[in-house]
């Protein structure tokens, strides 16, 4: 029985001193202690535990830069610039970074370790991302599968986001699906608007936060939103517009056109072309019918591409009605939404009446 | 000659010609033929190799001769070693992670690696067979661990060479050739055994 004990304790001991050391190594090398992260040159300073990833780190202070791949370092969409205390450049990050970045400090936040005292630089608009815990002013049955939803941000909360762009919504555990799950939806409301937020959301089977929205979300529920991101929005321009969208893309259009009413934006002309199968399908069409009237620069164009009944509106698939009527489309800009197959064949409509390529700004929902 | 008396640096050189551990007993064979496809990553699995053979002899030596041996435990030296070699690695992990970011990554995956390298726990195994003293123990270390960097920077020497020069028949290629290759070189260093001739 002895030699049985004796060699417990003796491996036991041994380990016991050697996981002793580990945490004493732990404690002297992995040990950053508080450092501090400058944001923009004291626009926002945080303090943060050290030995996190930098984009990590940011995350815990809900700076939210965006990242495709989750920080393992395969998508390159992190950039920062970090003018003090970010270390070598790493050979991990020197793939997704050309010259000029190099040579202007910028990395991939999801490398760099914050070791120590840290100053960045960061675009303006991601200071404006922030996570909103909102509650559910009403839901609106617009279609069969479109409902429409109005957040309202909490107490003296506003959201600062550009027309056009989007805002990620957070559905909590629900039957089979765990975890909780975020998908990006386009914001419908105007800027001006900035104490709640409106998303309109189309109903995908099986979609893991549509069902959510659409089985179990009731007004008065609370809801997670973080955002907003995106770069579909309204370019400054004087050139005439073509709006051209289907299904659920409705709403970033209609947060452009509501922005240029409150922006007294009325040089531009401005055409929503707004494609839907049939009459079911459409919504909003009072509301972009009274801006009509009301401002003669707008002009709104529903099209129905199989319902033959009759209807005031147009016939045919949305490419074909914007070609019947359109000419030359050289000096317009146009502004996309929808099902990448609808984008795909817009841009080529666009660009075969003469539009340039990089004057076709889109948001594919895929 | 009683192998005690051995000066430390004869166990140094013999480790690393004619007991070459990879070269006579066969062993990191598995790394030795995966990484030894360029030069530079067999050199930073080498230089890792060394740094933890080097400090993990005299600490198993330690542990069997001043724990293991006076409570009879010898049968139990397999897990001891494997637990002294895997703590150490952890702990040289967060130190190099710590002071040099770019060894760090250079290293990468090897380092936890060396954790079940077989030249490793070879290494500490031959040190209680020959019966090494602390100092021996420390040299044969070191001399393990280089004699094993040697043999891999020079099979990955001779392999970048062959991949821009030779044809190998198909069927050899790969981890055929390189092991025709390292019998090869294993033949040449039995050419060291007039200098040293020690266990």
């Amino acid at each position: 029985m002895t030699p049985i004990i004796t060699a417990v304790l003796v491996l036991s001991a041994l380990s016991g001193i050697l996981t002793l050391l580990l945490l004493v190594a732990e404690f002297f090398f992995a040990n950053y202690g508080e450092c501090s992260i400058d944001v923009n040159k004291g626009e926002k300073t945080f303090k943060v535990e050290g030995g996190a990833s930098l984009l990590t780190s940011l995350a815990s202070q809900k700076l939210f830069l965006p990242s495709g791949c989750g920080g393992r370092g395969s998508c390159g969409t992190c950039k920062c610039r970090i003018i003090e205390g970010g270390g070598p450049l790493l050979p991990t990050e020197v793939p997704y970074l050309n010259d000029e970045e190099k040579k202007t400090d910028v990395r991939l936040s999801c490398q760099v370790k914050v070791r120590g005292d840290i100053k960045i630089e960061v675009p303006e608009e991601l200071l404006s991302i922030k996570e909103f815990e909102t509650v559910i002013e009403s839901i609106t049955d617009f279609t069969h599968d479109i409902k429409g939803l109005r957040f309202k941000l909490p107490e003296g909360e506003t959201i600062k986001f550009k027309a056009g762009q989007f805002a990620n919504l957070f559905s909590n555990p629900y039957d089979d699906v765990k975890e909780e799950t975020s998908r990006a939806y386009s914001i419908s409301s105007a800027p001006s608007d900035n104490r709640a937020l409106e998303l309109v959301i189309r109903y995908v089977p099986n979609g893991m936060v549509t069902t959510y929205v659409f089985k179990h979300l009731k007004e008065g529920d609370k809801a997670r939103l973080i955002g907003p991101f995106g770069e579909f929005f309204l370019r400054d321009s004087d050139r005439e517009i073509v709006c051209i969208a289907g299904g659920s893309g409705l709403a970033p259009i209609r947060s452009i056109i509501l922005d240029m009413i409150d922006r007294g934006i009325s040089n531009r002309k401005a055409t929503f072309f707004f494609g839907a199968v049939s009459q079911r399908d459409l919504y909003y069409v009072e509301e972009f019918k009274a801006i009509e009237k009301e401002h003669p620069w707008f002009r709104f164009v529903p099209a129905l591409s199989k319902d033959d009944s009759d209807h005031p509106y147009e016939k045919g698939i949305i490419t074909e009605v914007v070609a019947r009527n359109y000419g030359d489309m050289k000096e317009l800009e146009a502004y996309l939404c929808g099902s990448p197959g609808m984008i795909d064949a817009c841009v080529k409509v666009l660009t075969g009446k003469g539009m340039s390529v990089d004057r076709v700004y889109y948001d594919k929902f895929s | 000659m009683d192998i005690q008396n051995v000066h430390p640096f004869i166990i140094f050189f013999a480790a690393i010609t004619t007991n070459n551990i990879l070269l006579t007993n066969f062993l990191g064979m598995c790394s030795f033929l995966a990484v030894s496809k360029d030069l530079k990553s067999s050199l930073g699995l080498g230089a890792a190799v060394i740094f933890v053979s080097t400090f993990t002899a005299p600490i198993n030596w330690l542990v069997y001769h001043k724990l293991l041996v006076p409570y009879e435990l010898e049968y139990l030296q397999y897990i001891a070693f494997i637990v002294v070699i895997a703590a150490f690695v952890q702990i040289i992990e967060m130190v190099i992670e710590r002071v040099s970011t770019l060894l760090y990554l250079a290293l990468g995956i090897f380092l936890p690696l060396i954790t079940v390298n077989c030249a490793i726990l070879g290494c500490a195994l031959f040190l209680v067979i020959r019966q090494y003293t602390f100092m021996q123990s420390i040299a044969y270390g070191l001399g393990a661990g280089t004699g094993w960097a040697l043999a891999i920077a020079a099979l990955a020497g001779i392999r970048a060479r062959m991949e821009k020069k030779s044809k190998v028949i198909p069927e050899l290629e790969g981890a055929g050739i390189a092991l025709v290759i390292t019998g090869i070189i294993a033949m040449a260093f039995i050419g060291f055994s007039g200098i040293v001739r020690i266990n």
